[in-house]
């Protein structure tokens, strides 16, 4: 197992080397840099070009940049410090280093998903085990429509109507400042719980679908027939001898929707005026903050290889007959 | 000799094919019919948007009119500029037909280019193709659409090359996986054995064997592209104003007057909804028909079953 892991994180270093390659250059490639872009701002002072162009290091080649940012080389004062010493540089408009906005920035988003996710997909479940359960019966039908519906109906619309309709029929408006969850846990919950719900939401249609489909084929193998035969209750038979065996899929479901959880939270964060991580890259991509795109784009791409490597390991829990070497 | 007959029965079948799907479609999916229904409405409000819309697509009724609620004059009412909202949401599925069928196709042959050379040539190149693939897969699609978008520029058909580039590297996993079962099969070995040329082999017997496949992954992918122009262009990534976007219409005038007029988000959301929720009743309903696993002999040790051991319901099974 150990060393399944330790392969897997080894495996990982070239496939985000390349990521690292496509981030630079791909970001590197957006047209207007740092410096007219400074120039348009305020049109009156006149800029040194040359002098800023040294500052920012964009008077050498590319591919010296991309080895200073990724700390292969050294940088203009002659100091190795990029992404493989843990610097990840600063944001050339927000002042501060990537780290600090990242450290303000994740803990909203980490709330927002794991509160998204595991509503939506406790509920996906539970309504797709239902369905299964129940099959061709009335809530098998209501079931089946709310998972299509849950794919179909975009978040972004659902978002806007959640805010819209509630300040057009009773004048409610949801808070725009971020309260901390120290402050005020119950004000927090309860800002966080609607835009969580929505992101939820996109995620838990395939999840419920799945289940279902996975329920119904599991529920016609022989060791149900025979945990029935035993005289097992249902609530075991259902639990313990079919869904562990119908997870599997599921589970793989849920690790292929992951990408959907990020960029999700860049809809549902600009819609709910959440500072997060998602709201960070969207205004960096805007102000074509280089580094800041570059750097976010390379650690979302950490977590999804992260997060597939735990996919991966569920996969063991689930099955025995999974074994890694 | 060998090969005419071999044309021939293949037409034979495929005609045969397609009707009986018709009436299969017809017979046991009922809400895969609706969808099918929705589809085909959308795509000719899609064709014949300039005879069907009451005005033209960016023409303003005038300053009187500007964020009128709806009425009959303009039954979804009209935007900040005095535009008809259902003229716009009409054209707005010109957009969503050009760009979900136009991306999922070029998607789709990506895909099976990639998904078919990786598969039968298999080897190093299969390795090394299946780790850039891994790479596309590791980035966040909507990100890293965004950051090309502002590479290359908005407008219509950025975002159809885009997506359908993402799209066909991520699903020739798919295609790659039915190739590697389909190249095992005999008939394979004898077309090489009677020295067909690589390329016969591809075009005549692994394509048309890897069709049913190929025809899931189109249908079950056009509402998600769909679904993906609408939430690029409600960033400002997408298809930029003034041509009328379902996604675009929500965001920035949409956003900046919804509480003053919430008939200028409300429609789009709903034509997409609407739109996106048929075409996916329908790509289920395909994909079902099309698939031989999920084919009758169910539910025998269902809960239900428990209850009455002794009924056969195949045909209601099917449905499943």
């Amino acid at each position: 197992m150990r060393a399944y892991v330790i392969k897997r994180l080894l495996l990982a270093i070239p496939t985000l080397l390349i990521i690292s390659l496509v981030a630079f250059f791909v970001v590197h490639l957006i047209p207007g840099d740092i410096i007219s872009s400074m120039g348009a701002t305020d049109p009156k002072t006149e800029i040194d070009r040359s002098m800023l162009e040294r500052q920012f290091g964009l008077d050498a080649p590319a591919i010296v940049q991309y080895a200073r940012w990724m700390g292969f080389a050294p940088q203009v004062d002659g100091s190795f410090s990029g992404i493989s010493q843990g610097e990840l540089g600063d944001s050339w408009w927000q002042g501060k280093s990537v780290v600090e906005l990242v450290a303000s920035a994740w803990p909203v988003t980490l709330e927002l998903s794991i509160m998204g996710f595991t509503i939506g997909q406790l509920i996906a479940l539970l309504i797709g085990i239902y369905s299964a359960l129940r099959q061709d019966t009335r809530g098998d039908y209501i079931g089946r429509t709310i998972a299509i519906l849950c794919i179909s109906v975009p978040g972004f619309w659902i978002a806007t109507m959640i805010i819209v309709l509630p300040s057009i029929w009773w004048g409610y408006m949801p808070s725009i400042m971020l309260i901390p969850f120290t402050e005020d846990p119950i004000g927090n919950l309860k800002m966080f719980i609607v835009p969580a719900i929505v992101m939820g939401m996109a995620m838990s249609g395939a999840t419920m679908r799945m289940t279902r489909t996975m329920m119904l084929e599991v529920l016609r193998q022989d060791y149900i027939r025979t945990a029935w035969a035993k005289g097992l209750r249902e609530r075991v038979v259902v639990v313990r001898h079919a869904l562990k065996n119908a997870l599997i899929p599921v589970i793989t479901i849920i690790g292929i929707q992951m990408p959907v959880l990020i960029g999700g939270s860049v809809i549902i964060e600009q819609i709910f005026c959440l500072p997060g991580m998602g709201r960070l890259f969207y205004h960096a991509t805007i102000q074509r903050d280089e580094p800041l795109v570059g750097t976010l784009l390379l650690i979302f791409a950490v977590i999804l290889i992260l997060i597939n490597l735990l996919v991966d390991l569920t996969y063991a829990f689930l099955d025995p007959r999974v074994r890694y070497k | 000799m060998a090969e005419s007959s071999s044309v021939g029965v293949t037409k034979r079948k495929r005609h045969s094919f397609f009707v009986d799907f018709f009436l299969r479609l017809v017979k046991e999916k009922p809400l895969g019919t609706v969808g099918g229904v929705i589809t085909l409405l959308l795509l000719l409000t899609g064709v014949f948007a300039d005879l069907i819309a009451p005005y033209g697509m960016n023409e303003s009724l005038g300053i009187a009119n500007y964020m009128v609620a709806p009425s009959a004059q303009s039954w979804f009412g009209t935007d900040n500029l005095g535009r008809d909202i259902l003229t716009r949401v009409i054209f707005g599925a010109r957009v969503s037909v050009i760009v979900g069928l136009s991306a999922t196709t070029l998607a789709t042959v990506i895909s099976l280019i990639i998904g078919i050379l990786s598969g039968y040539i298999g080897g190093k190149l299969d390795l090394l193709v299946q780790r850039l693939v891994d790479v596309v897969m590791c980035l966040p699609a909507l990100i890293f659409m965004m950051i090309i978008i502002s590479v290359i520029g908005a407008g219509m058909w950025p975002v159809v090359v885009v997506i359908g580039l993402l799209w066909g590297i991520v699903g020739s996993r798919i295609i790659r996986s039915s190739v590697i079962g389909v190249k095992e099969n005999v008939y394979v070995q004898a077309a090489v054995a009677i020295g067909c040329s690589t390329t016969r082999i591809l075009i005549r017997h692994i394509l048309p064997n890897i069709m049913a496949p190929t025809i899931i992954l189109f249908t079950t992918r056009v509402p998600n592209v769909i679904l993906v122009e609408a939430s690029l262009s409600f960033l400002g990534f997408g298809i930029p104003p003034p041509t009328p976007s379902w996604g675009g219409m929500l965001s920035g005038s949409g956003r900046t007057y919804m509480f003053r007029a919430p008939w200028m988000a409300i429609w789009p959301g709903l034509a997409l909804a609407m739109a996106v929720y048929g075409i996916n009743m329908f790509g289920d309903a395909v994909r079902d028909l099309l698939d031989p696993r999920l084919r009758g002999g169910a539910g025998r040790y269902g809960t239900r079953a428990k209850r009455s051991p002794e009924k056969k319901v195949s045909p209601e099974l099917r449905r499943a």
